[in-house]
């Protein structure tokens, strides 16, 4: 059958409509390859261009701030690797610093600067993922490969420390469970050798790539007084020109110690909030250069028995040991009344705790500042009136994760 | 950075528009200032505009049920990015009356965490563009994060903690 008979026998008749003008919706996720996550939005567009978003959140709600409420402290940390599951261990600290806030523990400067490497780490695979995908969103997906290969061996860094990888729990609270293994400090020591050769590579590959710079400048941007008054945080807020940074502005874990540079944009599109994950990596690589020249000698945790659990084999043997096991295991250690916010610099920006506890085994609320919850807001904002191709991109480079968003 | 000096200031100048009831220094030198909800909207505006509180960082609610009048609480913290001092702004709110102005006027960032608190505790936040639910789904008629709501069911006999719970 010949294309005019199919035409005939079927009556096909081609349109004779034309796109411009005419308004459709589309439905973009909730589950769509290209945005990663469960994202849904709503856009209404004309052809290529978006005139109008709305975007749906909650799908994957776990009603972590309901759950904080029956858990007693020490429990907690397993929620809280499931925000933003990219940089697990930087959330699990932050809840630790918060309780020891609020108990008001000393805590070691050795702690201090264990929790210093992790969190770099934590960062730069954060920032790793982030970059490497927008390089995947605009056609490159070599840089990707290579990328996450570096992750991978961030994710063995993370193993040789606490035994897990994505959701990792890891430390406690008062410090670690255990001192950093000789044999972490070999593979860490062949990762600061390796990775900044690899990153370089990657970082030439779009860094100052004609297409990539083509395709990304210019695209999703934010004004700072807008990327304020949304309350951005982290790399997006940096990339609009502010420099707020948490680890600067309110030193936690003894930040104050190291040196390091606040990389700033100014146009806040999505080359610019690439380039400042990039320097990121290369700041974070800094931080834990200096705190592993420096690392200082001490114990690995901070000495309150009444939080953090003693030795196994002690427990066996000493009476004093079991009675605290026991005490902790159960949630009956006594902790202060009263109320703190903490926050740390996410790989997203500031993610906050606010703790309010009445003496009990369980906090009497907590809430989670989710720095994704509060910028998301912004994203229809942001791509209006620009391309569909562009939507995607801005929401990568805003480096979205669904974990944290729906909380 | 004189922080310390400029939160006095803060509390100086919020005093001088009668707009605290009152407030407390914790024990973490954290600063707690009670507001009434009725003012609360020109509190925020002042703070805003006057006194350089130009980043909302948080917004969130809290239930106290056992507390006769006061049973529930607004939470905000804001901070001012220059002189780099957070302030914790509170307000008590009856639970006969969950009216709280609504801040998305002064921050566009309040929008969704009004909608949080609207969705998990119920407040009503007065000249919200938009007040639905965000996470939870859109009909359940219920505010999840009160009290009265527990995680587990409380008349299951083989929980009782009798001993060791609250």
């Amino acid at each position: 059958m010949s294309e005019l008979e199919v035409k005939n026998k079927f009556n096909i008749q081609a349109s004779t409509e034309t796109i411009d003008g005419e308004i459709a919706t589309l439905n973009l996720g909730p589950t769509h390859p290209a945005t990663h996550g469960i994202f849904q939005n709503v856009l209404k567009v004309d052809g290529e261009r978006i005139l109008h978003a709305e975007q749906t959140v909650g799908y994957i709600h776990r009603a972590f701030e309901k759950l904080a409420e029956r858990r007693p402290y020490n429990q907690i940390t397993p929620i809280t690797d499931r925000l933003n599951y990219c940089s697990s261990p930087i959330n699990n600290m932050g809840w630790h610093m918060t309780v020891e806030k609020l108990i008001g523990a000393d805590i070691p400067k050795r702690v201090d600067y264990m929790r210093v490497i992790v969190m770099e780490l934590a960062r730069i695979a954060d920032h790793l993922v982030c970059n490497s995908v927008i390089g995947v969103d605009t056609g490159a997906l070599t840089g990707f490969t290579y990328m996450f290969q570096e992750r991978e061996k961030i994710y063995d860094l993370y193993e040789e420390i606490c035994g897990a990888r994505l959701t990792t729990n890891v430390g406690r609270i008062g410090g670690f469970d255990r001192d950093f293994s000789p044999e972490f400090y070999t593979k860490l020591r062949t990762f600061l050798n390796e990775f900044p050769k690899n990153f370089d590579e990657f970082g030439s590959l779009l860094e100052r790539n004609r297409i990539f710079m083509d395709r990304t400048i210019g695209a999703g941007p934010i004004s700072a007084e807008r990327a304020l008054n949304y309350s951005f945080v982290g790399p997006n807020l940096r990339a609009a020109g502010v420099d707020y940074d948490v680890r600067v502005m309110k030193p936690y874990s003894s930040y104050q110690d190291f040196d390091f540079k606040i990389p700033v944009g100014t146009e806040g599109d999505t080359y610019d909030r690439f380039m400042v994950r990039q320097q990121e990596i290369r700041e974070s690589l800094k931080i834990i250069q200096q705190a592993l020249e420096n690392m200082p000698s001490g114990d690995y945790h901070a000495d309150i028995p009444s939080f953090y659990l003693p030795p196994k084999e002690e427990v066996y043997r000493s009476m004093e040991a079991l009675i605290y096991h026991f005490k902790i295991i159960m949630g009956e250690t006594p902790i202060p009344v009263g109320e703190v916010y903490h926050s740390v610099e996410g790989g997203n920006g500031e993610l906050g705790y606010y703790l309010v506890s009445d003496g009990g085994r369980n906090p009497y609320r907590l809430h989670f500042r989710r720095p994704c919850f509060i910028y998301y807001q912004a994203y229809p904002e942001m791509i209006q009136g620009s391309l569909l191709s562009d939507a995607i991109l801005t929401m990568s480079s805003m480096n979205v994760i669904a974990g944290e968003l729906d909380a | 950075m004189s922080t310390s000096s400029f939160i006095d200031k803060t509390i100086e100048g919020l005093n001088s528009k009668g707009f605290i009831l009152e407030y407390v220094v914790d024990q973490y030198n954290e600063y707690n200032v009670f507001i009434s909800a009725n003012n609360a909207l020109e509190t925020i505006k002042y703070l805003n505009a006057d006194l350089g509180y130009g980043f909302l960082v948080d917004l969130t609610g809290s239930h106290y049920p056992e507390k006769e009048g006061s049973e529930y609480q607004v939470v905000i913290h804001l901070q001012n990015l220059v002189e780099n001092s957070r302030i914790r702004i509170k307000s008590n709110l009856s639970k006969d009356n969950l009216e709280f102005p609504s801040l998305t006027s002064v921050f566009s960032s309040s929008n969704w965490m009004e909608r949080e608190t609207f969705d998990f505790f119920g407040i009503q936040f007065t000249g919200h563009p938009d007040l639905r639910r965000i996470l939870n789904v859109d009909d359940m008629d219920y505010h999840p994060m009160r009290k009265e709501y527990a995680l587990e069911d409380a008349t299951r006999a083989d929980k009782n903690d009798t001993f060791f719970g609250r």
